[in-house]
């Protein structure tokens, strides 16, 4: 009992992570209309800027983050300027191809930048609290109140401020959005921050949890589309819910099978979900 | 010496190109004639590896095999492995969108991947499988690099002349017909999900031949082989280069791209040591910025593609010039 509870943890926590990055593939679905390959790879990106600061600068990791997240919403934007928003007119399908094509970029540049090895934020290894039997390292808990604190401002963000309305407007119904006047391009920029900010968060998530390398955020894109799928895409709370669903899991299938095919458990259950409930738990788009 | 050198390095390059080009006509039935993304390009081409691989092998303690096959069966199995695979692919993502298939592919990569790498008794995991027969062992001695670039040359030829022949039938028709409009081909009676999986599983076949004419070149296949830049992505920037539908295009974008990417690693090999790893990337990169200058700028690729000729229109050019 006590080692289910203990994978029960490690899932939320590595659920959390999932969670992250499934909400902005989920949100660049609902609001640009394509599968965004490029997004493990935006979550590596965040998780390099961070060792900037935290590395050779040597600044806390507390002030790094935002530095990081914003850096790496700014950087999605970017791209979005320089290639897909050429495409824009051109069918879904494209767009997806091209985000192959960043995300290979992005990979190559952070091989070049920071090499193909390991790296870690901070040497030295946490104890762990322990409370009956279970374990819970403090970077853990970090972790998950991290998430859930930029979920809260996500949500308040979507309901409270015209932007966020604006958003989910688009996402809802892109030609009824356009006619009431709101401004697409400036809707895209803003979904680019958020979702880019927040798969930042992920990587630097991951990085604390574990280790960094180049092809991080690409081993985890899987999951991260499973999560969403799950969810139904274009929904961000069911992207929450399936992020969480896909990361206990991923940590309860060790019970049964060699954790190498850890990855496999979102792919089976991604499986399903297309085959019986292909628009999500929570009726996203099909 | 030199001159030996130089034609040794000018087959090694035409061999492997003829076994993208191999994989390239695969995907262009699936991309090109369909509109099917498959990102898991690289699983179909390491499952046709390994299925020949340990179907002609000797027996050995490290991995299954020992069937001692000839080399057409191994690459017969390998097509017929691959195009199981595509089936099941196929059959879970026919009716959704686009989308869906292009994550479940590289789901199936992934899972293909850790197959490889963990299920020992099957591969020999991440050590591999050694000592794959060369296929003209028994007819001739010695090795021979020109005699296996010719089959290489052949299977091209085949697989080239089998899927121009097929772009010109009624098959290829109601593909490229489902790729325009969907609903139109279902309103006409035809049955758009079989024809789908039909495509999908053509391809994969094809892709599974890719991988068996590269298991019998190197005699040696590890998972590391089948990373997703090498079996995936080169295979989709050459048939988006080349021009995607169009079979001639798909042949002259798999030439470029490769010329391309052995070109670039002239230089990169020049780097020191400690920097070798990191300035390949910049190969990568440079991969991925021509996949996004084509999307860009020409995205029909080098040969766009053109309608195939009806029946009718081959008849009155036949007669056109007969009167002549």
């Amino acid at each position: 009992m006590a080692e289910i509870l203990q994978l029960i943890i490690y899932g939320i926590v590595l659920g959390s992570i999932i969670t992250l990055g499934a909400i902005g593939v989920s949100m660049i679905f609902g609001i640009l209309r394509f599968a965004h390959f490029a997004h493990g790879d935006i979550m590596t990106l965040g998780a390099y800027l961070a060792l900037i600061g935290v590395g050779p600068l040597s600044l806390p990791m507390l002030g790094v983050f935002p530095l990081a997240v914003v850096a790496t919403g700014l950087i999605a934007a970017g791209i979005d300027r320089l290639i897909y928003r050429h495409l824009r007119s051109s069918s879904p399908i494209i767009m997806l191809i091209s985000s192959v094509g960043t995300a290979l970029m992005l990979r190559s540049l952070i091989q070049l930048i920071w090499g193909p090895d390991n790296k870690i934020y901070t040497q030295g290894i946490s104890m762990p609290y322990t409370y009956a039997d279970l374990q819970i390292k403090p970077e853990q808990i970090t972790i998950v109140l991290g998430t859930v604190a930029l979920v809260t401002l996500l949500h308040l963000f979507l309901h409270q401020t015209r932007m966020g309305k604006a958003m989910r407007a688009m996402s809802d119904n892109m030609n009824l959005a356009r006619i009431s006047g709101i401004n697409t391009e400036r809707v895209i920029f803003w979904a680019w921050i958020i979702a880019a900010g927040l798969g930042a968060a992920g990587g630097i998530f991951l990085g604390i949890d574990t280790r960094l390398n180049p092809i991080m955020g690409w081993r985890l894109l899987l999951p991260v589309f499973a999560a969403a799928i799950l969810g139904g895409i274009g929904s961000y709370y069911g992207a929450i819910l399936g992020g969480i669903v896909i990361g206990i899991s991923q940590e309860l299938s060790t019970l049964f099978i060699s954790p190498a095919y850890k990855p496999a458990i979102a792919f089976g259950i991604m499986v399903l979900m297309l085959i019986f409930r292909p628009t999500g738990i929570m009726g996203g788009q099909k | 010496m030199e001159l030996a050198g130089l034609l040794n390095y000018i087959v090694f390059f035409l061999t492997v190109a003829g076994i993208y080009a191999v994989l390239v006509l695969g995907l262009n039935i699936q991309w090109g004639f369909t509109g099917q993304i498959n990102i898991g390009v690289a699983a179909f081409f390491a499952v046709g590896a390994y299925t020949s691989a340990i179907l002609t092998t000797a027996p050995s303690p490290d991995h299954l095999g020992g069937f001692g096959l000839p080399f057409l069966a191994g690459a017969l199995a390998a097509m017929a492995i691959a195009a199981a695979l595509g089936l099941f692919v196929a059959l879970i993502t026919v009716n959704l969108r686009g989308d869906y298939l292009a994550i479940a592919s590289i789901g199936i990569a992934e899972i293909v991947r850790l197959i490889l790498k963990n299920e020992e008794w099957l591969t020999n995991g991440v050590r591999g499988i050694p000592a794959i027969p060369d296929p003209l062992s028994g007819l001739v001695q010695g090795s021979h690099p020109a005699l296996f670039l010719l089959i290489v040359l052949i299977a091209v030829g085949l697989v080239y002349f089998a899927v121009e022949r097929l772009f010109r039938s009624p098959w290829v028709r109601v593909l490229r017909a489902i790729r325009a409009n969907e609903e139109a081909v279902m309103a006409s009676g035809k049955n758009v999900t079989r024809f789908r999986v039909e495509a999908f599983l053509l391809g994969s076949a094809i892709m599974g031949l890719g991988g068996a004419l590269y298991a019998h070149f190197t005699s040696f296949i590890s998972p590391s082989a089948f990373e997703p830049m090498y079996g995936t992505f080169l295979v989709w920037v050459m048939l988006i280069a080349g021009g995607s539908g169009n079979n001639r295009g798909a042949l002259l974008g798999t030439f470029v791209i490769w010329l391309v990417w052995t070109g670039t690693e002239m230089f990169t090999s020049q780097a020191p040591e400690e920097w070798i790893t990191r300035i390949s990337a910049i190969r990568i990169f440079l991969i991925g910025l021509i996949l996004e200058i084509i999307l860009i700028l020409r995205p029909q690729g080098l040969l766009p593609e053109r309608p195939p000729r009806t029946p009718e229109a081959d008849e009155k050019r036949r007669s056109g010039s007969s009167a002549e």
